[in-house]
This record gives structure tokens, C-alpha cells and sequence, in this order.
């Protein structure tokens, strides 16, 4: 399992949404140009799972993405860390009290070891 | 050793036991059932109780700032504190404070004032950085991260794997080796801020655990002063090995109060739960379950205390702490287990803490040195420095 979600952008349409599996995991919400404004999870309380999140969500924004993943609480904080790694913020729909007290990840680091370990084979 | 409890402790427990049922559990019936934290608000609240009660930093010794408690007590109590859901890995959410690294008690004042001090004030946090890829359970031979003096510096490069915290720590302690031919006596302890350049949080790492996470650190030419030395060069192994005997007595507590927990549950749902026109606490076979975990659990009480009351008197405790760490481990590993398969179907789903005792369980015979490595203590304690 890579550090980012990199499963391609749905339409955020009802019919899709209706497919989704009532598991628990997370999801990511993006703007038109597919930028990601929001992370979030699909937890032990939301009632139908997956499901159940997104459809909440319908009409908010045009695309989304999601992964079935039982340890959804450090992924979902993995996927903001990963996120402000990357922009040096973190998604514009995540409140403070989302990302409050989240760690810190140097994703740049693995990017230098893989290359360092290309050029080395 | 004195087999009954103290008024005072009996108070304590009584006085403990009573906030957990009255101010953790009540919360957890709208909180996350994976989560290790609660809202701030909480927090803060319970932390006060927590302080008007004397209780708060368990561990931290009186002359800074901690209650004056033993270890017995203070294994009492832990054993009270972990009797809800989220207990055996974030035991009342953090609410009675703790010592975090202990080590630090014994620096400089140099480092007491950078790093302790404001610990204690809870404006820094630390890490323990001691386990690499290569392996844990062994650290006099598995430690490969390399540090070297350069000047009024060490450079230190390498790796370090399930680390809890490292993530949002202000600094940790990072364990290297500084004499690559003196094994155990070749290990040297650095205090390392997270901000020095050539340290990398690398990725989470995740586990059974769905709350809590560890994470998979680098250094890379990472330069740390000779002035943040903790201990001493080449005398880190005593520091992580006094350490992992310590840590193995609270561990013990915290799996025998959530075994206590899930056999009480346990108990008071074969009474209700009819089956074939009885209830099943009626069926030997249940019987059997809950007497084997009231067996288990008292095995693992009685060892644990034992350990405490050794450490408590300043005597060696080392073989009685990997007991208690191996018989509390295992055997509340069987309790929740027995106590899921009483509850039926309804011990697997989330509504309940079992599916999540379960696995945090799973994964205590493994931390703090795996059952094996305890049994190779006790063992070498038994056949003398002749067992290699």
C-alpha cells in the first residue's frame, strides 16, 4: 500500500455513490481540477459505512475516491500528513480541529532514497 | 510480600475504579471506537479531576513534581485505569499524565532544563528510538545505526523501525552505536531534537493497532552535540535495558485490567444470555471458561505484583518482571479471547471492546520483548551465565 491514494477520481454521482460498499474506510474529495479539498473517513459510527459518508456529501463537490481500510484512523491521519507533505497545507475543507496535534511526515526523504537506491543498482 | 491491600490502596483503587466507570466509559459510548483521544474539552476536565485527586503524573518522581506513590500502587492502579475500551493503549486517555521517558530523570542539568523539565510542563514531547529493522528483541547486537564523533559533534546515520510518536515528538531518544567491536558495552543513548537537519519520519507503520500508530524514522548525516550524550558514550545498553525491565511491569498492569474487564462482561452476560431455555452461565462448558479466566488473571495479578514489590524494595526484579510481562500477556490474551466467544456473535462486531482488545492484545506478546525473549530470561536467570 503506497503512502498516497492514488486510485483515479469517480463523478460523485448518486448511482455511483449507491455502489459503494457500506465498509469502513476513507475518502478524498476534490475540486474540478481534481485537486484534493477534503479527507476524510468512513468510521464505526457512520451508519453504512463508505456508503453512508459519501452520500452525505453528494452535490458538494464533483469527484471522489475512496479505500476499504479497517485501520481507517492512521490512514486517514496518514493521508493528511501525506497531504501537507506534499503542499504544505492541509486540505481546505479539513478543519483545525481535524489536523490539530497531527505529526509530520518527510516524504521527500523516501523520494531520495529511491533514487539512491536506483543509481546504486 | 503483603498479600492484602493497604487502606490507602484500597482507597485509591475504590477512588480510581469509581472515575473510570463514572467519567471514561460513559464517553466512549459516542467516541470512535477505534479512537485514542478525546475532545479537548474532556481533557482537560478529566485532567483536573485527576490532579484534585493527587493522581496525576503516575511515575514522575515526588521531588519533581509527581505523587509520592510505589510501585505496587502504582501497578494497582494502572491495572484500574486500562479497564475501559481504548485502555490497554491509550489507558483513560492519557488524563493521569505519566513520566514519559524516565531515562531523562538521570541527565545533566544541561538536559534537564532543555528536554525534562519542559516535558514534565507538557510543552515538549519525546520518543524512544530504539528498535531497527534489524530486529528489537536483541539491541546489543541488532543496533546498526552508526554514530561517529566529529568534533564537539556526533554524526549519526541509520534507521529505527516502530517507533510510537516520533511523528509529533520535540525530540526523542535515539540509540547508536559508537564501537562497532564492543557489542553491548559499543551502544551510546542521544538526546535528538526532530528538527536537527537529516532526520526523516519516513512512514507510518501500520498494525493491528488502528488508533495508535508507530512510524519508521532516518538519519541521514544527522549531527547531534557530544553535549546531548545522555549517560554517557558506550553506556546507552544500560539505559535501554533498565528500561525495557521497568516498562514490563505497567505493560503486565495495563493486560490484566482489560482481561478483569472482559471477564466482568463476561461473567454478567452468561447470567442474562438464555440458550435452550437457560442462561449460560448454567452450561459447564462456560463455567469452565470463566473459571480458567478468573485462574489466568489472578496468576497474572499475583506475578505482576510481585515484581512491583521487588522494584518497590530496590531488589532485583528483572526475572520477575519478564514473568509478569509473559503470564499477563499470554493469559489475557486467553481471557479476551474466552470472553468474545461467550458474547457470540456480538463479540466480533464493533458495538463491543473485544474485537478491539483482541488485536491490540495480539500484538503485547510480541511489544516489550516478545514471550520467547522473556522465557530466555527467565532461563538464563535459572542456569546461570553458563546458558549462551
Amino acid at each position: 500500500m503506497g503512502v498516497r491514494l492514488k486510485k483515479p477520481w469517480l463523478a460523485l454521482a448518486p448511482e455511483l455513490v449507491a455502489s459503494l460498499p457500506g465498509q469502513l474506510g476513507v475518502f478524498q474529495l476534490a475540486n474540478e481540477h481534481r485537486e484534493v479539498v477534503y479527507i476524510g473517513f468512513a468510521g464505526a459510527r457512520s451508519l453504512f459505512g463508505l456508503k453512508g459518508e459519501l452520500g452525505h456529501r453528494l452535490g458538494k463537490w464533483p469527484f471522489f475516491r475512496v479505500e476499504v481500510n479497517m485501520a481507517y484512523r492512521t490512514r486517514y491521519r496518514e493521508l493528511l500528513m501525506a497531504h501537507f507533505s506534499d503542499h504544505g497545507c492541509y486540505p481546505t475543507e479539513n478543519t483545525a480541529e481535524e489536523t490539530a496535534g497531527l505529526g509530520r511526515l518527510s516524504l521527500t526523504a523516501l523520494t531520495k532514497i529511491a533514487v539512491k537506491t536506483k543509481v546504486g543498482s | 510480600m503483603q498479600l492484602e491491600l493497604t487502606q490507602e490502596q484500597d482507597m485509591l483503587v475504590r477512588m480510581v475504579r469509581r472515575f473510570v466507570r463514572e467519567e471514561i466509559v460513559p464517553l466512549e459510548l459516542d467516541l470512535d471506537p477505534d479512537t485514542d483521544e478525546l475532545a479537548e474539552e474532556d481533557s482537560i476536565r478529566l485532567k483536573a479531576i485527576v490532579q484534585s485527586m493527587g493522581l496525576f503524573g503516575l511515575g514522575i518522581p515526588e521531588e519533581y513534581g509527581g505523587p509520592d506513590i510505589d510501585m505496587v500502587t502504582q501497578t494497582l492502579i494502572s491495572m484500574e485505569i486500562s479497564q475501559h475500551r481504548a485502555g490497554l493503549y491509550a489507558p483513560c486517555y492519557g488524563v493521569f499524565g505519566g513520566a514519559g521517558l524516565a531515562q531523562l530523570f538521570e541527565s545533566s542539568d544541561a538536559q534537564k532544563e532543555s528536554y525534562l523539565y519542559p516535558t514534565l510542563r507538557g510543552e515538549k514531547r519525546g520518543f524512544f528510538g530504539l528498535t531497527e529493522p534489524s530486529g528489537g528483541s536483541d539491541p546489543a547486537r541488532a543496533i546498526q545505526t552508526r554514530a561517529v564523533r566529529d568534533g564537539d559533534d556526533w554524526v549519526i546515520n541509520g534507521s529505527k523501525i516502530f517507533i510510537s510518536g516520533a511523528d509529533r515528538a520535540d525530540f526523542g531518544l535515539v540509540f547508536a552505536r559508537t564501537s562497532p567491536d564492543k557489542g553491548r558495552g559499543g551502544v551510546t543513548c542521544f538526546i535528538v531534537d526532530t528538527d536537527t537537519p537529516g532526520f526523516y519520519v519516513r512512514r507510518i507503520v501500520h498494525t493491528l493497532r488502528s488508533a495508535h500508530y508507530a512510524t519508521e524514522l532516518q538519519f541521514e548525516d544527522m549531527r547531534v552535540p557530544h553535549a546531548n550524550v545522555l549517560g554517557g558514550v558506550n553506556k546507552g545498553f544500560a539505559i535501554a535495558n533498565d528500561r525495557l525491565s521497568r516498562q514490563r511491569i505497567p505493560y503486565s498492569a495495563g493486560c490484566i485490567g482489560v482481561a478483569i474487564k472482559a471477564h466482568e462482561m463476561a461473567v454478567e452476560y452468561s447470567k442474562i444470555r438464555e440458550t435452550f431455555g437457560a442462561p449460560l452461565s448454567s452450561r459447564q462448558s462456560i463455567q469452565w471458561m470463566l473459571v480458567d479466566n478468573e485462574i489466568d488473571i489472578q496468576q497474572a495479578r499475583w506475578a505482576t505484583l510481585e515484581a512491583a514489590d521487588l522494584a518497590d524494595k530496590g531488589l532485583p526484579f528483572r526475572k520477575q518482571a519478564a514473568m509478569a510481562k509473559l503470564v499477563s500477556t499470554e493469559g489475557a490474551s486467553r481471557v479476551v479471547d474466552r470472553s468474545m466467544q461467550i458474547h457470540g456473535g456480538y463479540g466480533v462486531t464493533k458495538d463491543f471492546p473485544f474485537e478491539r482488545w483482541y488485536r491490540e492484545m495480539r500484538i503485547r506478546r510480541i511489544g516489550e520483548g516478545p514471550s520467547e525473549v522473556q522465557r530466555h530470561i527467565i532461563a538464563r536467570d535459572i542456569l546461570g551465565s553458563s546458558l549462551r
